[in-house]
């Protein structure tokens, strides 16, 4: 058997699902952020995959970009973190539910 | 061999992955994320993309997970200390995550794309030159944008990150 898109493709797939997995069972907010950062690069690899199986360059540039706003929003979405923890002295998602009723 | 080293990185890219996801303690999750992040900069190599996986684990395992790391050890919140999730909850996840899966492989089964020849292919992703060609011509205008990106996040970082001043003046 030999390495080919469709095995790439495949792992990207179970990457993003597992991250979708993540989102959705994990109550703990940072980790569900973390599980976001694994969907982002379940993506970086189906493009990475599909640029070098075309020959094409645009995948990989545009991982460029998907890294840096990757790294934007870490650093936004953990400063609104520790603001939320500030206020509530709680991140659990369970919790804060002050908009749910 | 290159066969083989897929095989390992893709155990090591989706065990890590199932850490983050599986792991009670948030500092072992970050680990996981760590060891799935290493797996995928392994992955870049296999596809000659050497540059990103240089970049992967210097963006994402040198800054993010590191700040991820930090920010967990700060508000203290490692341990499980509220409910678990509840049983519905559980399985909706889990039929969604079928469901994601089935779909992606449905897709990609009933359409199998040409095998293309890797032989025929020049690995585009190993030069430098050609990233930097396109990044200031094609790419110019979102290098740009991405820089202001960037500007804006630290900004607003940093007047999220301030502590509320009890009466400010206007």
């Amino acid at each position: 058997m030999t390495i080919g898109l469709h095995q790439y493709l495949i792992l990207s797939c179970l990457l993003f699902a597992i991250g979708f997995f993540g989102v959705l069972l994990r109550k703990n907010t940072l980790v569900v952020f973390m599980c976001l950062e694994l969907m982002l690069v379940a993506s970086t690899i189906g493009f990475v995959a599909f640029s070098r199986f075309n020959a094409a360059m645009d995948g990989n540039v545009f991982v460029f970009f998907i890294l840096t706003v990757a790294a934007a929003e870490v650093a936004g979405g953990l400063a609104i973190i520790v603001a939320l923890f500030r206020k509530r002295q709680t991140l659990m998602l369970d919790e804060l539910d002050e908009l749910k009723n | 061999m290159s066969d083989l080293l897929f095989f390992a990185f893709t155990a090591l890219t989706a065990g890590g992955a199932l850490g983050v996801v599986l792991n009670k303690n948030a500092v072992h999750a970050a680990f996981c994320l760590l060891l799935s992040l290493l797996g995928t900069a392994g992955l870049f190599v296999l596809l000659n993309a050497y540059l990103l996986a240089a970049l992967l684990i210097l963006v994402y395992a040198g800054a993010v997970v590191a700040l991820f790391v930090f920010v967990v050890m700060l508000i203290g919140m490692q341990g499980g200390t509220g409910k678990p999730t509840g049983r519905l909850a559980t399985v909706g996840a889990f039929l969604a995550f079928i469901a994601l899966l089935a779909g992606a492989f449905v897709t990609l089964t009933r359409e199998p794309l040409p095998p293309p020849v890797l032989a025929n292919m020049p690995p585009v992703g190993a030069e430098l030159k050609l990233y930097a060609y396109q990044l200031f011509t094609t790419y110019l205008l979102p290098v740009e944008v991405s820089g202001f990106l960037l500007l804006v996040a630290m900004i607003g970082v940093i007047v999220l990150a301030k502590k509320d001043k009890p009466e400010a003046k206007a």
